[in-house]
């Protein structure tokens, strides 16, 4: 087979698979407005979700402030300007880093665990007996995960970056005795609105696209084994691809409403 | 190839008409037919990928035909939008190779699944724990209402589907390969359980086995699928004494 025919070949399975993401980012959009709303179900999501993401992001979050703030700090000193640190830090992180280092976390954690159970439940014909029984498996299992994972990341957004800022501080109070009133007076005088709410949209979209990509990889998952383990990775490798093109979008769109 | 759509023979619950399935080049269902007569157990049988578990998906739409027509107790699901289709799923019970259990849901959730989410047959709270109790017991599981399918054995997972196949109060039930991976004593006792469902809820069963014992036990009629078409149909004992080589060889121990 020529290079050619490969590269079209390949094309052309990618621009059927992104019409079938098209087309599945549709039903759900159509499902999620109709009865029953599956609150229960979607209420363990959230839980699970949210709740279980929270030390992996805390902890990231935290290292990701320390790093931040000891990598910055000779540089500001250079240039006498160590006094800028808490602002700095703070918008780096609340307009990029939070968000985008949240979302790979969770894209990991989230996005390989849904590709994997919706994988084996499709493997083991778990989704069939749904089907076969007259129930909605879409409505059960996708549209209560996609509207988990979008509703908790912005929250788990928030929490990283309040726990990054956190670590940034302990950097400033040890090495250069800035008190918490000082530091995060600092941070509150630099942050505005406009950097805050553009983050949390951006962060609902990261949170939609890791459901997405997760819930389709799993739902339309190769039988065997070895589909269950290319649904989880696939979903980690095409979400957080997805994160990194919605963060530019993101930024873009942005950018254009600053400059009106 | 849709050709007689009127089917209104009363005691026919499930028909199947000239039904074509391919997967590229590999012609797996080649006009396959069939019938399914009420309260008869009609046996299938046919060599590892021959298309039957191909043919029962198409039966249930979980799976799309090339063409032909497919009739259940009167109504072509072909035709059926999704509702109409969700609807009539109620009345066909399907029990799985593999049980199929919800691994994440207690037996008891198991049950409660279809019954609290099927459009038709909504329940109050009270009248369903009464029919989750009620398909168990009849399962002789009633103690494992609360296990989670991970504690159970392989022939117990397999009585718990079952159960779960009944709550909906089935006309024909689907089965699947209802005794394979099962020890010979517990295959047993499925095979009489599935006689003694049949005998006190009168359902239709299509059952598909590479089990001749269970198909000897059981049958009414049997269904031979070879070549992607119903190669013999008739009873065990006039299929089990044919000379035809291809049937013979189904019957060699």
């Amino acid at each position: 087979m020529s290079g050619i025919s490969k590269i079209k070949d390949r094309l052309q399975v990618f621009l059927i698979e992104l019409g079938d993401i098209s087309y599945f980012t549709g039903r759900f959009f159509k499902e999620v407005f109709k009865r029953p709303f599956e609150i229960k179900e979607l209420l363990r999501q959230c839980y699970n979700m949210g709740n279980r993401s929270l030390l992996l992001v805390g902890i990231t979050c935290f290292i990701i402030g320390l790093v931040l703030d000891l990598q910055t700090r000779p540089t500001l000193m250079e240039f006498g300007a160590v006094s800028w640190m808490p602002s700095m830090v703070s918008i780096s992180i609340v307009r990029e880093i939070g968000p985008i280092i949240t979302a790979l976390v969770c894209a990991g954690r989230i996005g390989s665990s849904i590709g994997a159970e919706l994988g084996s439940m499709r493997v083991t014909e778990q989704i069939d007996a749904m089907e076969v029984s007259g129930t909605n498996p879409f409505k059960y299992l996708v549209v209560t995960r996609v509207l988990a994972v979008t509703l908790m990341l912005p929250l788990l957004v928030i929490i990283g970056d309040a726990i990054a800022l956190f670590g940034s501080f302990l950097v400033e109070n040890l090495k250069g005795n800035v008190s918490f009133t000082l530091y995060f007076n600092q941070v509150f005088d630099s942050i505005e609105f406009g950097d805050i709410i553009p983050a949390t949209i951006k962060s609902f979209f990261f949170g939609l696209a890791i459901g997405i990509v997760g819930c389709y990889k799993g739902y339309y998952c190769a039988k065997g084994t070895e589909g269950v383990g290319k649904a989880a990775n696939s979903a980690v490798v095409v979400s957080s691809l997805l994160l990194f093109v919605i963060d530019f979008i993101a930024v873009f769109v942005t950018d254009i409403f600053y400059d009106l | 190839m849709k050709g007689d759509r009127n089917i209104s023979h009363p005691d026919i619950v499930l028909q199947i008409k000239d039904l074509y399935k391919s997967f590229g080049d590999n012609h797996v269902l080649n006009g396959f037919n069939m019938k399914l007569y009420k309260g008869e157990n009609l046996v299938i049988m046919g060599k590892s990928g021959s298309g039957k578990s191909v043919m029962i998906k198409c039966l249930v739409g979980l799976m799309q035909a090339d063409s032909g027509l497919i009739s259940v107790m009167g109504k072509d699901i072909t035709t059926l939008t999704q509702e109409a289709l969700d609807i009539l799923r109620a009345d066909i019970g399907f029990l799985f190779q593999g049980s199929a259990l919800y691994d994440s849901m207690t037996v008891r959730e198991n049950l409660e699944f279809p019954l609290r989410r099927h459009s038709k047959k909504k329940h109050k709270d009270s009248n369903t724990e009464a029919l989750v109790l009620e398909a168990l017991t009849n399962v002789g599981l009633a103690h494992a209402i609360d296990l989670m399918p991970s504690e159970l054995s392989g022939g117990m997972k397999r009585r718990v589907a079952l159960a779960r196949t009944l709550i909906l109060q089935p006309k024909i039930i689907l089965y699947d390969e209802p005794t394979s991976g099962l020890d010979p004593i517990t295959a047993k006792e499925i095979i009489i359980l599935m006689q003694d469902v049949q005998k006190k809820y009168n359902t239709s069963s299509l059952i598909i086995t590479h089990d001749v014992d269970c198909a000897r036990v059981i049958s009414d009629r049997m269904l031979l699928l070879i070549d992607g078409i119903d190669y013999a149909v008739g009873t065990y004992t006039a299929l089990s004494t044919s000379e035809d080589p291809k049937i013979k060889a189904f019957f060699k121990h």
